[in-house]
């Protein structure tokens, strides 16, 4: 099962990075969302599969006797997710507010902090003394 | 010594708070230090010139082997009083030239800060204390040329220097290190008795140039020499003191202190003598085409500055003899010229030539002591300057098989010398007033016609009386260079000899040139030498450093190109060639053989989770998509939940909700997302996105491939309940086991609601200030309000923005309360 599930994951990076790929900022936001699963599913396949056994430790019992799925990557994936959420949020004000001023969703006309037309430093006349 | 050089420091340190204090008198007081520096070279003197030169060691950085060691002997002391000596009078010359200026606390700090460092470097014996004061005096030349940092052409003068006489230093640095490697030591005072072992060491062609690249730059010998009158931009007693009479020298210096370990050789005389002469000639000639009394000076410098390179060069005891003595003959002419030169612009506002004449009555006193500077730099006797010259022509007579190309140059070179001296020292005073200065001629304060005074008057004085000089200091000196003591004596009249007869012949000429200069300073072959010879090196120096920026922006252009898909492809690009070069080439990596259990409803799963991701790439509808999302999203959900993962699966549901909220309301009022995009973008980016998804893939099989190391999460079960009091492990680790990475987190989310919500509360922004002149909007204009704010033209979609301000801020702390009471509430 944890060999399907890399493929899952490395199909989700795949669809993700296209969509990081496109113009449209829209399609932007909707990688993002994709890649934090991709994200989260890799760890979590990394961490090996256990079936319905959490890790929560028995009642009056001190320690987990028998298998149990790991915890680990658990801890790092819930973090993770509410890590995502944050950063889906922010970005996706960012793009709307973006919108508002620009009217525009387009990635490749969001040029204004680096404009292609440099202030060139070179282009004052160069005096020599005498 | 160490004291000596320190106190400058000091003196540099303390300079602003004499300046507030006193404004007058800041020049004199500050000179007291020079001064009693001086004060205490002279009484070394007689030390060192009888019982041999002196050694100091103090530590420094006993870590490195790095002490301060400090050597004195006769080349070390001539310097020294040359630094300390001027030194005095720049300052006190400084304290008059800059008195309205309101940075004259800056220029003493610069200034003073420069003399420690030259008496640093002249002093030093240890090799890397040497390359430090090196470097300190590149520095504060740069700063003291750029001092009017206003204006332009100060601060191209200012990179000139410092980008040729550092590139220079480093080669020097290079040199020593290369010298101690043969040596095995870093003091000067213990490699000058190693000349043979250097000479013969394969290394050593490799030192000798790269101790000349040092030494060339600094010194400003072709094809460096444009550097120097460049520096001309700094203010005037900065070109007085090291533009001609001090750092310019450093170059020579090193090279006379090299000149027992490195001189002797066929490579050492050839090199020095042809850069050297060919500088002198040149320069010698193309001060002559300028009637700036500071470009002449500039020019007459590096010409001095050759002379003494060839000196070097042919490096017989008659021509040490002449390179000690024609370095203390400059010092003293140069320095008074320069100081010369500065009154005249101070107190009439030009130092052009072709608007001076006729001071003599206005500036009496500067005249006497700018005349007997000027008659000792053209070598008229009874000056000082009359003994270099006879003393250099003799060097000249016996240099062996060089002898006649080396005389004839250097009397082409003095007669052009002996007219720039005249034009310097004479022209401006003599004659009729040529037109209206911009201030009334009135003569100089004493703080100003202090110095050229008292050069001037100290160039007449050793040249009626050389004994006061030529067997102590001087003496001392070339035995310094030579490492053998001679005799040397030097007298006004040597009888009728060849140098005597080779000095009327440079007077004929030279008087000839003053006589001629007016035509010839405006001919065409003058115009065409210089600019071959003069402007070329300057100006394709510059060209080099445009092109060099230039290429640099092409290179950064090419892969920073504004666009910030690019930047993503590059990275994807990159990752696809190193991570998959890094896995083909790894021969041992092996393969999960067997796929274990599949249970069907969990491959179903998982085929939702793809087909979903898929839909929402090929979506064409912003609502199909977040569908597609959503179904996605909840599938990785269940398989949470059916691998041991009920804490993952419950806020991945929240979360998944909270997004499909947020997403439906922030994209109703944004466009579509569809968009043509041409069908080669499309393929290539998605080629690129597969190639990076079947890496991820490869990894992660390759992992998986290797045994899990469970013993952090074992120690985690181990230690849930007893340690923390939790049956909850995932909980545990959050809240306890790594608390402060959960803290960490929440603050994440708190900054990002924070933005959120200043987002969403910015309602209206200076357009042209965010985006310049560079907004696109063919879609919709922009409606420009009479108070300069803009609004989109849609105007609903501002209003729009405040409403879903108060809807979407809400969710958000919803969102990060979600994560940590969650965690805590079980553990």
């Amino acid at each position: 099962m944890e060999l399907i599930l890399a493929v899952v994951s490395g199909t989700l990076f795949a669809a993700s990075f296209y969509l990081l790929l496109r113009r449209n900022l829209l399609r932007f936001v909707i990688g993002i969302i994709i890649l934090g699963n991709a994200v989260n599913l890799l760890i979590f396949t990394m961490g090996r599969l256990t079936r319905e056994v959490p890790p929560v430790i028995p009642y009056g019992q001190k320690v987990i006797e028998g298998a149990y799925a790991n915890p680990l990557p658990q801890a790092l994936i819930l973090t993770a997710i509410v890590i995502s959420f944050g950063l889906l949020a922010f970005t996706l004000v960012l793009v709307y507010r973006n919108y508002t001023v620009s009217r525009t969703i387009d990635a490749d006309r969001l040029t204004a902090s680096e404009p292609e037309q440099d202030v060139d430093l070179h282009t004052q006349k160069k005096r020599l003394p005498a | 010594m160490l004291l000596a050089v320190l106190s400058v420091f000091a003196a540099a340190a303390v300079a602003p708070l004499v300046v507030r204090l006193s404004r007058k008198a800041a020049g004199w007081i500050l000179a007291t230090v020079p001064l009693g520096a001086f004060v205490f070279f002279i009484r070394q003197a007689g030390h060192v010139t009888h019982d041999g030169p002196l050694r100091e060691s103090t530590p420094w950085f006993p870590a490195y082997d790095l002490p301060l060691t400090f050597y004195l002997d006769g080349l070390s002391l001539l310097f020294a009083l040359l630094v300390t000596g001027i030194g005095t009078l720049i300052v006190v010359y400084a304290g008059g030239y800059l008195k309205h200026s309101d940075e004259l606390g800056r220029f003493y700090v610069q200034l003073l800060s420069f003399m420690g460092a030259m008496l640093g470097l002249v002093l030093a014996d240890n090799a890397i204390v040497f390359f430090i004061f090196f470097e300190l005096t590149s520095l504060t030349s740069y700063l003291l040329i750029g001092f009017y940092h206003n204006e332009e052409d100060s601060r191209q003068a200012a990179r000139k220097a410092l980008v040729v006489t550092g590139a220079g230093g480093l080669a020097l640095m290079a040199g020593l290190i290369l010298l101690y490697q043969v040596t095995g030591t870093w003091e000067f005072s213990e490699m000058l008795a190693m000349g043979d072992t250097v000479v013969q060491s394969p290394l050593y062609v490799g030192i000798f140039i790269l101790v000349c690249a040092g030494a060339f730059t600094k010194s400003a010998q072709f094809p460096f020499h444009f550097w120097l009158p460049a520096a001309m931009a700094g203010p005037t007693p900065v070109s007085a003191y090291l533009h001609s009479a001090t750092m310019v020298k450093a170059g020579v210096f090193i090279l006379a202190r090299m000149h027992p370990v490195l001189g002797g050789t066929e490579l050492w005389t050839t090199t020095l003598v042809a850069f050297g002469g060919f500088t002198m000639l040149m320069t010698a000639w193309l001060a002559l085409r300028y009637t700036d009394l500071k470009q002449i000076l500039a020019y007459t410098t590096t010409m001095v500055l050759g002379l003494l390179t060839m000196l070097l060069g042919v490096g017989t005891e008659e021509a040490i003899a002449a390179m000690v003595t024609f370095t203390l003959v400059h010092a003293l002419y140069k320095g008074a010229l320069f100081m010369l030169a500065g009154n005249i612009d101070h107190e009439t506002g030009t130092r052009d030539l072709k608007e001076l004449g006729g001071l003599r009555s206005a500036m009496p006193i500067t005249m006497i002591g700018g005349l007997a500077a000027a008659l000792s730099m053209s070598g008229i006797p009874p000056f000082f300057g009359f003994i270099g010259k006879e003393i250099t022509y003799e060097a000249a007579l016996h240099a062996g098989g060089w002898s006649t190309l080396i005389l004839g140059a250097s009397v082409l070179a003095n007669a052009a010398l002996v007219a720039s001296g005249l034009l310097v020292g004479l022209k401006p005073f003599i004659g009729e007033i040529k037109g209206a200065f911009t201030r009334e001629p009135h003569e100089a304060p004493l703080s100003m016609y202090l110095g050229p005074c008292v050069l001037g008057g100290l160039g007449l004085a050793i040249g009626l009386y050389p004994a006061f000089v030529d067997h102590s200091l001087l003496q001392s000196a070339q035995a310094g260079i030579l490492q053998e003591p001679h005799e040397l004596h030097l007298a006004l009249w040597h009888g009728v000899n060849p140098a005597l007869i080779a000095s009327l012949i440079t007077f004929a000429i030279g008087f000839a040139i003053y006589y001629g200069w007016e035509r010839l300073q405006k001919s065409a072959v003058m115009g065409g030498f210089g600019r071959a010879l003069g402007d070329a090196p300057g100006d394709g120096f510059e060209r080099l450093l445009y092109e060099l920026g230039r290429s640099s922006h092409t290179i950064t252009r090419a892969f920073q190109t504004g666009q910030f898909r690019r930047y993503l492809l590059l990275i994807f690009t990159g990752t696809i060639v190193m991570v998959g070069g890094a896995l083909l080439f790894e021969a041992n990596l092996s393969w999960p053989s067997e796929l274990g259990e599949v249970r069907y409803y969990e491959a179903a799963l998982a085929g939702l989770v793809v087909l979903s991701a898929l839909a929402a790439v090929r979506a064409n509808d912003r609502f199909v998509a977040i569908l597609a999302l959503s179904i996605g999203g909840y599938s990785v959900a269940l398989l949470y939940l059916l691998f041991g993962a009920p804490d993952l699966a419950m806020t991945q549901f929240s979360v998944e909700t909270l997004t499909l909220i947020l997403l439906v309301i922030v994209l109703i009022h944004l466009p579509n997302i569809d968009g043509y995009e041409p069908i080669t973008s499309r393929v290539r980016d998605a080629v690129v996105a597969v190639g990076v998804g079947a890496i991820v893939t490869t990894v992660a099989f390759a992992a998986l491939s290797f045994p899990l190391d469970r013993s952090v999460s074992e120690f985690m079960m181990q230690n849930s309940y007893t340690e923390a009091q939790g049956s909850n492990i995932v909980n545990v680790i959050l809240v306890d086991f790594r608390g402060l990475d959960t803290m960490g987190e929440i603050i994440v989310l708190t900054m990002a609601a924070l933005g959120v919500f200043v987002l969403m509360r910015m309602r209206r922004i200076r357009l042209p200030e965010i985006l310049g002149t560079r907004l696109h909007s063919d879609d919709e204009p922009i409606r420009v309000d009479g108070d300069g704010e803009t609004v989109p033209a849609g105007a609903e979609a501002g209003g729009a923005a405040d409403q879903n301000g108060a809807e979407v801020h809400p969710d958000e702390p919803a969102g990060a309360e979600e994560a940590a009471p969650d965690d805590q509430s079980t553990s």
